[in-house]
Order: structure tokens, then sequence, then C-alpha cells
């Protein structure tokens, strides 16, 4: 008998950590799916950053971090679920940058996301450009922000000449990116133009770590790429058809006369579909987020996230 | 049945700041506790004493060895029903009067709640603190704390009772009563076994001794035996004012105390002795034969031994164990 | 084993662990609180910006929950930690306690005595409230939830005062045990900062968000200040999540007690 009444107790007590360790990880599972929506709301029941600065007792960066995570988090898992409601995106953003105005990735994800209209993002253009003209009230040295504000102008607001005078400020700073007086010029005359486009989604991509903001840039290239492969193509269909008087019936027909090289894919590695009435297509719409050209007609650009046919993003 | 029974016991410890070394302070101890008897645990101040103690009552755990105590595996549970502690300055809740802290002891003594009370002012009156029944504890003097230490060690009536250095902090009254109280409790049979540093309270009160140091013990013996040989030494104490040069002439260590000598010289001048204080006329007031002490057998057995290194540890084989 | 015996002791060691905090003059702490929330009320009662019921709410349930964390930290170190630091438990242990079962009535008393506090204190809150709202609303009922997660909060923190004393000193475990009230506080937003990091920090950052107690569940003082209710789902995890984790730190109390030596 001996030792068996402590390591009796011993075993017990393990026993009871072990299974209340893994219960309690489980509930606390269970507790966080439940309160998915409401943080970011109770977060926001103190809108007055007055206010939220007397509670933090003087701790208002790390306020103003949770602010940001959590604005990160309220949009990253709504935009997960598909759903197109990010209301509450501005104020998070307006209160953590009022908090710290100096948390310049606030600005960019203000920039990338509370502009565009949902589902890919709030639909608050407003809202995002005074959010970046804060930003710049508040760090006027930063050419990030002057480039935020450009890209805002360009990509929403679809106004260059402002998107130039942006570019232009920020490309006078002491310490700034080279690209920013290349797409200053570039908004002057080639706005419209893909190469720009690309410049500006590829300058975003670079400037930044946030996965979300970065994923977003890399989904627009990638429809850059189709837009100019499917521009391209119906001009070479286009010029096909003024040398034959008809419409090629198949990439054969293109190929052999001597067009094109090898079956033209989209950047997924799907061929092109040419249409009977001489439009290209893309083989699956759906997949490609934010195409303007080779979609069916009438169908509206595809956003993120939608299942897919083959699963992937 | 032996009421206590250690065998090979022993408690080292981690010493050192970067590497810990070992430190032995208890060495493999043996030593068998009869039941019914007193028993004193001698040594000197870190001797080892206590950590003997906390080993048997499982506040301490031991690197090796084991005890059984009234035949039961030292980790049984059904021990602690039938023994009683008393530490070392013993501090007990600072808010709870003696009244309440006895009452809340004898509740996790399982003292059945019948009697309970009425056991518990028993225990105060036996211990002598029926007036400071209501005191709150954190108003007690040393010795009020010491003898409320008495009680709740003997509270639920256990067979064996532990105390260590009971008499510490109290008055010669106090340290009366607890000899009488360790009297009557061999009287009713217990068992004892408590630990001191002060030879004449064991001397008076234990059947046998041990002594310790320095984490080893160094002998055991029934207190009658080591204190029965005579020196071969004769103890005269006579009236006078001065020391008579016979007995001088005869080698006496002599002492003048007022009207009183005390003189001791070796046993075959007794009778010379005697005839000198009647040939002064001196008054004889006593004649008895010097014992050996507990005192000198301490002593003997705490003196340095050489051959140790700085862990403690023997280089010898051990010395065996007395009596 | 004594079954009947075990139940016995754990419940004198709790009645004994609350009457030496009353005695301790725990309960004074009533008179801090019951000054500050009528002075609150009244203040409140002249402004009269129609919010007085949100002020009251707000800063009642502020100040049950930290006052209590408080005392529980103060009183859950100093009446177990103490208690090994000095030798009150020699002459405790030498008798037929086993050391789980001081543990766990320690456990037992720190809560009762928590929730006594917590009670007296409810009275002065709904008080409070009649005096500057002038009467009570249905809403006020997801006030006494509010107060139930409080009491739940308590029982973490309880159980983390008694596990770091099995091993700390007096100091430290009362550092420790406050430095996890206020991670714990932030638990989701660390569980948020987990998700979006990558490599070893995230996978640290992760495990420390989910072992730290998760405290930001168990305050919905705001929403309840606000009129909202509060889902029955998350009474039901909440509560579920308290034993489970109250368990773990015990358990491990436990395990610690039970090899400690008393020096």
């Amino acid at each position: 008998m001996r030792m068996s009444g402590t390591r009796r107790v011993n075993l017990v007590a393990l026993a009871v950590l072990l299974f209340s360790m893994a219960g309690g990880m489980a509930t606390l599972h269970a507790i966080d799916r439940l309160r998915r929506g409401s943080a970011a709301q109770e977060a926001l029941y103190v809108r007055s950053s007055k206010v939220l600065r007397r509670m933090s007792l003087g701790y208002t960066g790390l306020l103003a971090d949770i602010y940001w995570t959590r604005a990160v988090q309220y949009f990253g898992e709504r935009h997960h679920n598909g759903s197109g409601d990010f209301r509450l995106l501005a104020p998070l953003l307006e209160v953590t940058t009022e908090l710290d105005p100096r948390l310049l990735p606030a600005y960019q994800f203000g920039a990338n996301f509370l502009a565009p209209k949902p589902p890919s993002g709030a639909g608050m253009p407003g809202s995002a450009l005074a959010l970046m003209k804060y930003g710049i009230e508040h760090n006027p040295d930063q050419w990030r922000l002057y480039y935020n504000l450009g890209f805002l102008y360009y990509t929403e607001l679809k106004d260059y000449a402002k998107a130039a005078d942006a570019f232009a400020q920020g490309a006078k700073l002491p310490v700034t990116n080279p690209f920013m007086s290349i797409l200053a010029a570039r908004m002057a005359q080639h706005a419209g133009e893909f190469d720009t486009a690309r410049m500006l989604w590829f300058t975003t991509y670079q400037s930044t770590k946030e996965a979300q903001i970065r994923q977003n840039a890399v989904d627009h290239l990638l429809a850059l790429q189709v837009d100019e492969d499917v521009t391209r193509l119906e001009h070479v269909v286009e010029k096909y058809r003024e040398q034959t008087g008809r419409l090629p019936a198949s990439m054969g027909d293109l190929e052999r006369a001597g067009f094109i090289h090898g079956a033209p894919a989209d950047p997924k590695g799907r061929p092109y579909k040419l249409m009977p009435d001489g439009r290209i297509e893309v083989q699956d719409p759906k997949s490609i987020y934010f195409i303007t050209k080779g979609l069916p007609p009438g169908a509206t650009p595809p956003q993120p996230p939608r299942q897919t046919a083959t699963g992937s993003k | 049945m032996a009421a206590i029974e250690i065998l090979d016991l022993e408690k080292s410890y981690l010493v050192g700041f970067w590497r810990k070394r070992p430190k032995l302070a208890l060495h493999p101890l043996r030593l068998t506790i009869e039941e019914g008897e007193v028993f004193g645990f001698l040594g000197p101040n870190g001797a080892g004493k206590t950590t003997t103690l906390k080993l048997l009552l499982g506040l301490v755990f031991p690197t090796a060895g084991t005890a059984r105590i009234l035949g039961m595996d030292m980790d049984d549970p059904r021990v602690k029903a039938q023994i009683g502690f008393l530490p070392e300055q013993p501090y007990f809740y600072d808010h709870l009067s003696a009244r309440e802290l006895l009452n809340y002891y004898a509740q996790l003594s399982g003292v059945p709640a019948k009697g309970r009370s009425a056991r518990v002012e028993q225990m105060l009156a036996r211990v002598g603190l029926s007036d400071s029944a209501g005191m709150q504890l954190r108003k007690f003097s040393k010795g009020m704390l010491q003898r409320l230490g008495l009680a709740q060690a003997i509270l639920h009536d256990p067979k064996l009772v532990f105390l260590d250095e009971p008499m510490s902090g109290l008055d010669p009254m106090g340290r009366r009563e607890v000899r009488d109280l360790i009297q009557q409790l061999r009287h009713e049979g217990k068992t004892v076994f408590f630990s001191t540093h002060i030879l004449s309270d064991a001397e008076a009160l234990c059947d046998r001794v041990g002594v310790i140091h320095q984490g080893e013990l160094r002998g055991v013996g029934a207190v009658a035996e080591l204190t029965s040989q005579t020196q071969g030494k004769v103890e005269i104490i006579f009236c006078s004012q001065t020391v008579p040069a016979g007995l001088t002439s005869l080698g006496a260590e002599a002492r003048v105390s007022g009207d009183m000598v005390n003189a001791v010289l070796r046993e075959e001048q007794q009778d010379a002795a005697l005839e000198v204080l009647r040939r002064e006329r001196l008054k004889l007031i006593s004649l008895t034969p010097v014992r050996s002490s507990l005192e000198e057998y301490y002593v003997a057995r705490t003196r340095p031994t050489e051959g140790r290194n700085e862990d403690g540890r023997k280089e010898e084989s051990r010395r065996g164990v007395g009596v | 084993m004594n079954s009947g015996g075990m139940n016995s002791r754990i419940g004198y060691i709790a009645f004994n662990t609350f009457r030496e905090a009353v005695r301790d003059r725990v309960l004074y702490n009533l008179i801090a609180f019951a000054l500050l929330l009528s002075g609150a009320a009244i203040l409140v009662g002249e402004i009269s910006i129609d919010i007085e019921r949100l002020v009251v709410v707000n800063l009642g349930l502020t100040a049950v929950s930290l006052f209590g964390v408080v005392i529980a930290i103060f009183i859950g170190i100093g009446l177990v930690s103490k208690e090994i630091d000095k030798r009150t438990l020699y002459t405790m242990l030498s008798r037929p306690v086993r050391r789980w079962e001081f543990v766990v009535g320690k456990f037992f008393g720190l809560t009762g005595t928590l929730v006594v506090n917590t009670f007296l204190m409810a009275i002065g809150v709904f008080l409070a409230l009649l005096y500057v709202a002038h009467r009570f609303e249905k809403m006020d009922v997801w006030v006494l939830v509010a107060l139930y997660f409080i009491v739940l909060q308590f029982l973490i923190v309880c159980a983390l005062a008694l596990f770091f004393s099995s091993f700390s000193t007096p100091l430290m475990s009362a550092v420790f045990t406050f430095a996890l009230f206020v991670i714990g506080s932030l638990a989701e937003d660390l569980r948020g900062f987990a998700k979006i990091t990558q490599g070893i920090g995230g996978w640290m950052a992760a495990a420390i968000a989910y072992l730290v107690p998760n405290f930001s569940a168990l305050n919905v003082i705001s929403q309840v200040a606000h009129g909202d209710a509060v889902p029955g789902r998350l009474i039901l995890y909440n509560s579920v999540y308290a034993l489970l984790y109250s368990a773990m730190a015990i358990s491990g109390a436990v395990l610690i007690f039970q090899r400690r030596n008393l020096k």
C-alpha cells in the first residue's frame, strides 16, 4: 500500500489538469466563435477618442495597437465570410488613428479597403479621403501617405489630376520612393494605360507587409494581365477580320495566320476562349477577380472571395 | 511494538549558486523508539533535530530511507490521527482566539462534534490558558503560544507526541509545568519524542537519549545507565569558612561559598577526609558519590571528529551506535 | 478513503479561511466602495444629462470587478503564501489533513469570501441605480448577469493566486497573478495578434493567448450598461470555461504542493 494514497492524489490531479486544460481550450474556441461579431461592436461603445485617451491612463499607444488589430480582424473575418457589410471599419480606423496618428499601416489599410465598393471594401471613399488627409496632416514627411492618397484618387475616385498632384508632392520629400515621380508623370498622359496601373499595384504590393493588402494587389495585377491579354487578343481578331474578311473560327486560325504563337492562356494557365462573335472570354469568369474584360456580356466583374471550380482563391 | 522505527532515513539538499552540490543535512539514520518511552533527541542547533522531526511528520521528503510509525508506513494518512506535533516557536492564525483555534484543530483531527467543546475546555485548563481562551492569538505572549502549541499537540489524545524544543521561551514556572505535563503523558502510556539542547531537562525526563551532531547520530543510551557510573569520587559538604589544611593535603578540590565548603576527592580518601572533619570538629552536611553526568556523555559525543570533507560526508566508516 | 471526513475537513478549512479573511478586515473595502459609488451617484444625479444609468452601471461594475480582483490577489496570497511561509502549516499538516484538501479548502474559502463581498457590493450598485434612475427597468436584469460573470472572473483569479502561492513567494505570486489578469483582459486581442503574425512569433503568441485566462469574454460591462442582452449560450460557455480553468489551476497547485518541502 506504499505511496498509494499520495500517488492516487497525484494521478487524479494530473488527470483533472489535462482534462480541464483540453476542455478549457475547446470552450474557449466556442466562446471566440460566439463573440466574433460583437468584439468590434463593443470596441466602439466609446467612440470619442478623447474619452478613450483618458480611459487608457496614458497607454494610448497600446490602445491604438489594440484597435488596429481589431480593425484588421474585423475586416478579415467579414471578408472571408463573404459578408459585404464593413460599416464599422471607418470608425475603427478613425479611433485608431486618433489615438495614435502615427500608426501608418492604418492609413494604408484604409486606402485599400475603405473606398472600394462592397464586397471588396466598405464603399466609403469620402471617409477614406478624410483619413488620408488626416494622416498627411500629422505625418507630413511620410511618402507612403502621399502614395496612398494618390492611389485613392487613381483607383476609386478616378481623378487623375489630383492623383498626379499627390504623387508629385510625395516625390518632393527628402525620403521617398523612386516610383513616385514616375507615377506623377504618367498620371498626366498615360493614366488609363495598363502599365501605369500595373506600376501602381506593384508599388502597393512592395510597400506593405500586410497580408490582405498584398493579396489584394496581387489579385489586381492578375486582373490587369487578363484585361491586357483580352484587349490584345481582340485587337488581333480585328486585324484577322480586316485581312481575311471574316472572323476566325478558332484560335488555330489565328495561329496559322501567324498572329499568335501557341495557345494563349490566362495567368492561371487556362486557355482563352474565342467566341463566335469574335470576342475573347476567359474559361472561368468567376475565378479571376476584378477583371473588366473577357467576361460574358452583362456579367459584372467578380469580387473575392467566391467559391471557384478549382477551389483556388 | 516499536513506536517509531527509523530505517536509514536520509536528507540531502542541493546547495550552491551555480553548480549545485548535495549537502547532507541528515546522514542515514537508524533508530528505534519503543512504545511508552520518553526519548530525548539531543544536539546543538543545526544538528539535524528539526530535520528529523520534519521528515517523520511528512513536512519534508527524504532523499532516501523510510520510517514506520506506530507500525504503519510513515506516508500512511492514518498515522496522523495518532500523533501530535509541537513545532519550535509555533505560530498560529492571528485572528482566532485560543478556543477557536483548538476547536478548529479538533475538527481537523476528527474529534467527534459531541464532546468537542468539552475537550477543548479541558485542554485549555490543562495548559493553564482558560483565562485567555477568548483572546485573539496575535496578542499572545511567547509562553502562551508555547502552551497553546502543547494543547493542540495532545488535543486529540494521540499515542505518540513529537515536541521540538518544548521548553523554549518559557520562564522557570512554565518549564516546570511542561515537565509535569510530559511526566503525565508518560503516565498515560504515551510515547514522547522530544528534541532539546537543554541537558538537565533531558536528564530529568527521558528514559533514553540520542545525541545528534552535524546530521549524524553519535550515540544512544539509557539515561539511568549513562548517569549511574560513579567516577570513583565523592563530594563532601560541610560547615566551615575555610578549607582545612588536612583536606588539601589529601588532594581535595574544594570550594568555599559563605559558611559551607564543597570538597571533591577520591573515594579512597573518604575515611581520611571524615577523620579530618572529626578532628577539626566541623559539621558534616552531606557525603555523596559523584556520578557521571549526561553533560559529559553529550560533550564527548559532540566533539568534532577528523576526516570530514566539506559536504559533511565521513571518509571513514560509520561509528557504531551505543547501547 | 474517508470521504465524509474529507468533505468536512475541506469545509472546516474553507470556513476558517473565510473567518480569517473577515477578521482581517477585508470587508472594510466595502466602505471605500460605498463611498465611491454614492459619490458618483450623487454627482451624476446633479448633472443629469441622461446617462445616469450608464455611468452608474459602468462605474459600479468596474469597481466591483477591480476591487474584487485586488482583494482576491492580496487575500489569496496573504492567506496561502503566508501560511506556507510561516509555520501555521506545520501543525495543520501533522493532522489527518491531506495536502490537497488544504488547497481545495482554501480555494472555497477564498471564493466564498469574494462571493459574499460581491453580493454586498451588488446591493450597493442596485441601490445607486435606483437612486439615479428612480426605478428598475427590465434591462437591469442583465446587470445580474454581468455580476455573475465577475464572480466567475474571481474564481479564476483565486485559482491562479493559489497556483502561484504553491511554489512562489508572496510578492512574486501577487505579481504573476496580477500580470495574468492584465494579459487575460486582452486575451481576445492577443489571439487576434497571433492570427496575423507569422512564424515563431505567431506560434508563441497563440500558445500564450490560449493558455492565458479569457477575461475579455467575462467582461460584459459596456454591453450591459447600454442595456444589451447577453446571449444565453455565452453564459453557459463562460460558466463551463471558468470551472474548467479554475480546475486546471487548482490541480496544478495540488500537484506542486504535494511535493513541496516545507522548510
